[in-house]
């Protein structure tokens, strides 16, 4: 997998965006990073938000 | 060829299905009537027709554009598609309510007034609680009463919308609401139930599940895209929504990260991707509009075909949790499936070459010309989540996944019916036309469009996106997978729990309160209706009081009445008689003289 995002990053500066509306469309590979960090980041926060306050017992809501 | 309104085709078809006896005849015509329907949308020219008079009103039953026209035809699309994947199905009722549900959804799409918008709205949500209910499990019972309550308080709302409405206007023409309006907030508040807005949707994610297998395709089509078809119509470029929608497509993907039933985990991704349409309708340009349609198009279809998959999986295994399917590598017994569930994985990830690609990438592009950074960040964002979810995490857990040594085989499972095969291939057929064809969809949309999806950087950004999601993923998976089957809270607990702590109150403390009361006033009339067989025992409470003895009025009352103790001299009676006349004599000649 390391070579398909070693050609990935490599290609990210053949094309750049021609039409940047923001900053971080300027970056040339970007979406490298972003897929990543954002990846692992959505899976810590979601898991901490399930353990802490979401995940509740199966019969949560068959309790009369 | 026939001058009917495509809604009526369905209702009629419906109707007919259960009066022909021949099981063979049933299944043509079901999967006839989508045929003709198509015909007839061809035959349909742009205008506004199939008016009736209606208590001083004209309903419209064909107000015909390309905006309608666009969701007319996927809604068509997708109901041969599904009715190809029910056709086994021997319960006529489960195709009566499909398509009952199908033409009530496309009499919203033509609705041209607001009358026969919402009696065509309430007969989808009448119609859809069916394929709830055929699931025939307590569960489904009661998320099919939760759906329907749900769905009726929006009608409600919707319907107090447009009565203030037609009486504010005088019309009754469904166009753009001003939203300054409270009719117009009212029509917006049912609009969103229905396109599952937080924190009005935890109905989708509550039902969808717990519907049989082959309703739940029909439902993750039509109630969230007709109402992205009445957003658009009426409510484009309303701010809101952009944020709303921006919410809606980060909401379901946190939630589909930690959900392991299969169905509930694609609900979810129901909400997020409902949320890209939202928030294009929201930013309202043209380009934006015709992300919306075009990503309502190719929702539907690789919708259809994730929920046909998962639908196939549970129908063959008989499980429904990633729990109970990791590490027995199914990917042996249901190959054809997986490849099929991959064509909708790779296109609700929006890979090049399926039709998220041509759809999403519109969608985000729109709220970057717009100068909208904040939402096009968070839709960015949303994919990654996507890829994760349906992408990887739900294949992997359910077709392959490492086994821990704990797994029971699952000896019964196979490919599932032909006719299933052909339902779910047909529909991954139309992800890749459309995807790798985009013009063969952006000729159908409603503003002429200049995008070109297929440039050289949005490839390789979206490889970037997708790849680094994946290394992402391989990471955690082990993470992912694990758990204890359990469930999510969602805004469901605010009818469920905090709902039932209200009937509990409604039940114990008032109920005992409005019992003190009752028998408060029990008592006392009890007390005034004795007095009736007992007069005088009033009088006589009076006169013991002015002698000073203590008696109580139950004590009086304890004696029955005896007419003998109370008897006067005639005398008394004559002398009163008397006396009175007298006065009465003194006051005339007073006011005589």
């Amino acid at each position: 997998m390391m070579a398909q995002i070693l050609a990935l990053f490599v290609l990210g500066f053949i094309f750049p965006n021609p039409h940047p509306h923001f900053w971080w469309q300027k970056i040339p590979a970007f979406d490298i990073f972003f897929g990543f960090l954002v990846s692992i980041l959505l899976i810590v926060f979601a898991k901490w938000l399930a353990h802490n306050w979401l995940l509740k017992d199966k019969d949560y809501y068959n309790h009369d | 060829m026939i001058n009917l309104p495509p809604a009526f085709i369905y209702i009629i078809g419906a109707l007919l299905i259960p009066l022909v006896r021949v099981r063979r005849l049933q299944q043509a015509i079901a999967l006839l009537i989508p045929i003709l329907a198509m015909i007839t949308l061809w035959q349909m020219p742009q205008g506004v027709y199939w008016q009736m008079r209606f208590l001083d009103y004209d309903l419209i039953l064909g107000r015909v554009d390309k905006l309608s026209l666009l969701f007319a035809y996927i809604f068509v699309i997708i109901s041969f598609i599904g009715m190809l994947y029910a056709i086994h199905i021997k319960e006529m009722g489960q195709h009566v309510a499909a398509y009952l549900y199908v033409g009530s959804t496309l009499g919203v799409v033509f609705a041209g007034d607001l009358f026969s918008l919402f009696f065509f709205w309430e007969i989808m949500a009448a119609a859809s609680v069916f394929l709830i209910w055929y699931n025939k499990t307590e569960a489904s019972l009661k998320a099919g009463f939760r759906y329907a309550l749900v769905h009726l308080f929006g009608g409600a709302i919707l319907l107090g919308g447009i009565v203030m409405q037609v009486s504010n206007t005088g019309s009754i023409l469904f166009n753009p609401f001003d939203l300054s309006t409270l009719a117009a907030k009212f029509i917006l508040f049912g609009f969103l139930i229905n396109a599952a807005v937080p924190p009005l949707h935890a109905w989708l994610p509550d039902a969808y599940p717990e519907g049989t297998i082959t309703g739940s395709v029909f439902m993750t089509a039509f109630t969230t895209k007709s109402a992205v078809y009445v957003l658009a119509r009426s409510f484009a470029g309303t701010e809101i929504l952009i944020w709303l929608g921006a919410i809606m497509a980060l909401y379901g993907v946190i939630y589909a990260v930690i959900e392991k039933d299969i169905r509930r985990l694609l609900s979810y991704h129901i909400v997020s991707q409902v949320g890209y349409m939202v928030c294009a309708v929201g930013i309202g340009t043209e380009m934006a509009l015709n992300g919306a349609g075009a990503h309502a198009f190719c929702h539907i279809l690789y919708k259809a075909v994730l929920f046909m998959g998962m639908g196939a999986v549970i129908q063959m295994t008989g499980r429904r949790n990633i729990l109970d399917l990791k590490g027995r590598h199914l990917y042996k017994k249901m190959p054809l499936t997986l490849g099929l569930y991959m064509v909708g994985a790779f296109s609700i990830s929006a890979v090049p070459l399926f039709n998220g690609f041509v759809s999403k990438t519109m969608i985000v592009a729109a709220a970057g010309s717009s100068h909208l950074p904040i939402i096009e960040i968070m839709l960015h964002l949303a994919s990654v989540g996507t890829f994760l979810s349906v992408g990887l995490k739900l294949p992997w857990g359910v077709w392959f996944g490492k086994p821990d040594g704990s797994e029971d085989e699952i000896a019964e499972a196979k490919e599932p019916p032909l006719n299933m095969q052909l339902g779910m291939g047909i529909g991954a057929l139309l992800c890749i036309i459309t995807g790798i064809f985009p013009e063969t969809l952006y000729k159908l949309l409603p503003y002429k469009v200049e995008f070109h999806p297929y440039t050289p950087n949005h490839i390789v950004a979206s490889l970037q996106l997708l790849v680094l999601t994946l290394a992402g993923f391989w990471i955690y998976r082990d993470k992912l997978m694990a758990g204890e089957k359990s469930i999510s809270l969602d805004t469901d607990w605010f009818y469920r729990v905090f709902g039932r702590a209200v009937l509990n109150f409604c039940l114990y403390p008032l109920n005992r309160f409005r019992d003190l009361v009752q028998s408060a006033f029990v008592s006392r009339t009890r007390t005034i209706a004795s007095l009736s067989k007992h007069p005088y025992a009033l009088l006589e409470l009076f006169w013991y009081t002015l002698s000073g003895e203590r008696k109580t009025m139950a004590e009086l009352l304890q004696r029955p009445y005896d007419e003998k103790d109370y008897r006067l001299p005639v005398g008394i009676g004559v002398c009163a008689s008397l006396i009175f006349l007298f006065i009465y004599a003194l006051v005339y000649m007073r006011v005589a003289s």
